[in-house]
């Protein structure tokens, strides 16, 4: 049995005339005990997504499942079974960090004491600050007792929600780090993320847009279906080496990617743009790359576009 | 355009930013980095006259932030972190409200008003209700509303946070149209890809300025081949907080 079984899900907000589908057909599956990457810019129906998983919003058409359970029929199952982070902070400001976790622990019949095992790794970097309010926390911190507290009454399935968003990149490293640790445990983990780069700590994912689905698969896979060469190239005008390169006969698509401009070719033309650039360019540098999970998601966007 | 000379704010005995020291240049692309709490947004807030400094000394565009916090509002542009529209005004409306509080006249609200639009390809969406546009466009949109009234410098506050990666680098490429322009662009931002498109970055840890730098003797001075090594490096360096 898978763990999350999604199926042909639609949701669409709003009157017929001027609605928003969030979501439009739908499908995953996701195994027991996998880390499951949902990873998309805001609108891509993320968040929709999870609400409909743990129960909090009834979807349209289609139909869902988690560990077996109906979304609709048997949501009162899933809710115990279940941990959710949302996207915003939703912890109660007022009170302390240990009550906080107590709360949550008690509303599950459950108790600190019992599944401390589980937490300890990430509670304990917030213990010392125990008896401290919780509106009184920095964001890294807030974001573990969080994750405590999702954690705590020992669920069968985790949904976090951007847990990632707006936090620095050491603080990133830091919580992925913490997530492989909880796999280790036996938790199912689903994580959705704006942040391509952090696509490759999943076992799979499913690059959303729109509402759609552009792609489910592992990572490596996902690069690896990448059809087209791709190039990295530079030079001392980056403005106008791109509007070069855009007009270029061999040249699929190009754009800019940190320090170099990645260039999507039509076929193996790396001698021949070498060559008309350097007519019209100097300091230039070509060099073949490996297109990482971002190439990917740019050009399957752009034929969903073109569609 | 931005002169810091040990500029501090603290709240009670708590210190948000500790006596930093930058200057920026006019016409730059200026990044702001650092982790969370590091104080970038209160540094902002004192940059742009909205938060008086405790001690030190900042001059920005010509002004003073203690005595003529004032002539700063007239002169920058501000796009916060949050979309800043107005969701139940129309996108001409938007811009009317933004440019008429910024007291520009009707002739040139008018003209430049249909100018904007046409770049942004947004001509037939002028009288739409912005929140009926699609995240990418509202961005985009806000960004033209922030340098509207021609600042001289705009502060960007993580303007590309959720944006897809195409949008995003529309965007970018909006931030080096308005810095040919002459506007100075003044940007925070958590994607370190988008370091390597500042002119100049400064990277702030805990409170301080721990670098500050083009990104390629940046990564040279760190001895790392991208920018998210550079920023690793210092925030093993840095003492964290928590």
């Amino acid at each position: 049995m898978n763990a999350v079984e999604v199926k042909n899900i639609k949701k669409k907000y709003g009157t017929k005339k001027s609605g928003v589908t969030a979501l439009n057909d739908i499908s995953i599956s996701v195994q027991p005990g996998e880390l499951f990457g949902i990873i998309g810019p805001d609108g891509a129906g993320k968040t929709s997504l999870f609400r409909i998983l743990t129960t909090l919003l009834i979807p349209d058409g289609g139909s869902a499942s988690v560990d077996g359970f109906d979304v609709v029929k048997d949501y009162t199952s899933i809710r115990k079974r279940v941990g959710y982070m949302p996207g915003r902070f939703s912890l109660y400001q007022d009170l302390t960090v240990k009550e906080n976790l107590d709360f949550f622990a008690t509303i599950f019949n459950t108790s600190i004491e019992e599944n401390y095992e589980l937490v300890k790794d990430i509670y304990s970097q917030i213990e010392p600050f125990k008896d401290r309010r919780a509106g009184k926390l920095s964001g890294g911190m807030k974001q573990k007792l969080a994750l405590s507290c999702a954690l705590i009454h020992r669920p069968s399935v985790l949904f976090l929600d951007e847990p990632t968003t707006g936090v620095d990149a050491v603080s990133r490293k830091e919580f992925w780090e913490m997530l492989q640790r909880l796999k280790q445990q036996g938790i199912t983990i689903l994580v959705s993320t704006p942040y391509m780069d952090e696509a490759g700590l999943c076992d799979r994912v499913a690059l959303m847009q729109s509402g759609k689905i552009l792609s489910i698969d592992t990572p490596a896979q996902i690069v690896a279906s990448f059809a087209k060469p791709l190039l990295a190239v530079k030079s001392d005008n980056m403005l106008h080496l791109l509007s070069l390169l855009k007009q270029s006969e061999w040249v699929e698509d190009a754009y800019p990617f940190g320090e170099f401009h990645h260039v999507v070719m039509k076929g193996e033309f790396k001698e021949e743009i070498a060559a008309s650039l350097s007519s019209e360019t100097s300091a230039f540098e070509v060099l073949d790359v490996k297109p990482n999970i971002e190439d990917c998601f740019i050009s399957l966007m752009k034929e969903a576009n073109e569609q | 355009m931005i002169i810091a000379d040990k500029l501090t704010k603290r709240f009670g005995d708590f210190t948000a930013v500790d006596a930093i020291s930058f200057e920026v240049n006019k016409g730059e692309i200026f990044g702001f980095l650092g982790a969370n709490g590091a104080g970038k947004t209160t540094a902002m807030r004192m940059l742009s006259g909205l938060s008086m400094p405790t001690s030190g000394k900042a001059i920005v565009a010509g002004y003073d932030v203690y005595r003529e916090n004032e002539q700063i509002k007239r002169n920058i542009g501000y796009m916060s972190q949050k979309f800043s529209l107005y969701e139940d005004l129309t996108v001409k409306e938007n811009i009317r409200f933004y440019a008429g509080i910024y007291g520009k006249s009707n002739q040139f609200i008018k003209e430049k008003t249909e100018r904007v639009l046409k770049q942004l390809h947004l001509s037939g969406e002028a009288d739409k209700l912005v929140k009926s546009l699609p995240l990418g466009w509202k961005q985009k949109l806000a960004f033209s509303v922030a340098i509207f009234h021609e600042p001289r410098l705009v502060f960007l506050d993580e303007p590309t946070g959720g944006v897809d990666p195409v949008t995003r680098r529309e965007f970018w490429h909006m931030i080096y149209g308005a810095a040919a322009e002459g506007i100075t662009v003044f940007v925070t931002t958590h994607y370190m890809d988008e370091a390597e498109y500042c002119n100049r970055v400064s990277i702030i840890m805990v409170k301080r300025i721990d670098a500050l730098d083009t990104h390629k003797q940046l990564k040279k001075t760190f001895s790392a081949s991208s920018m998210d090594e550079v920023f690793l490096k210092l925030a093993r360096k840095a003492v964290r907080t928590e």
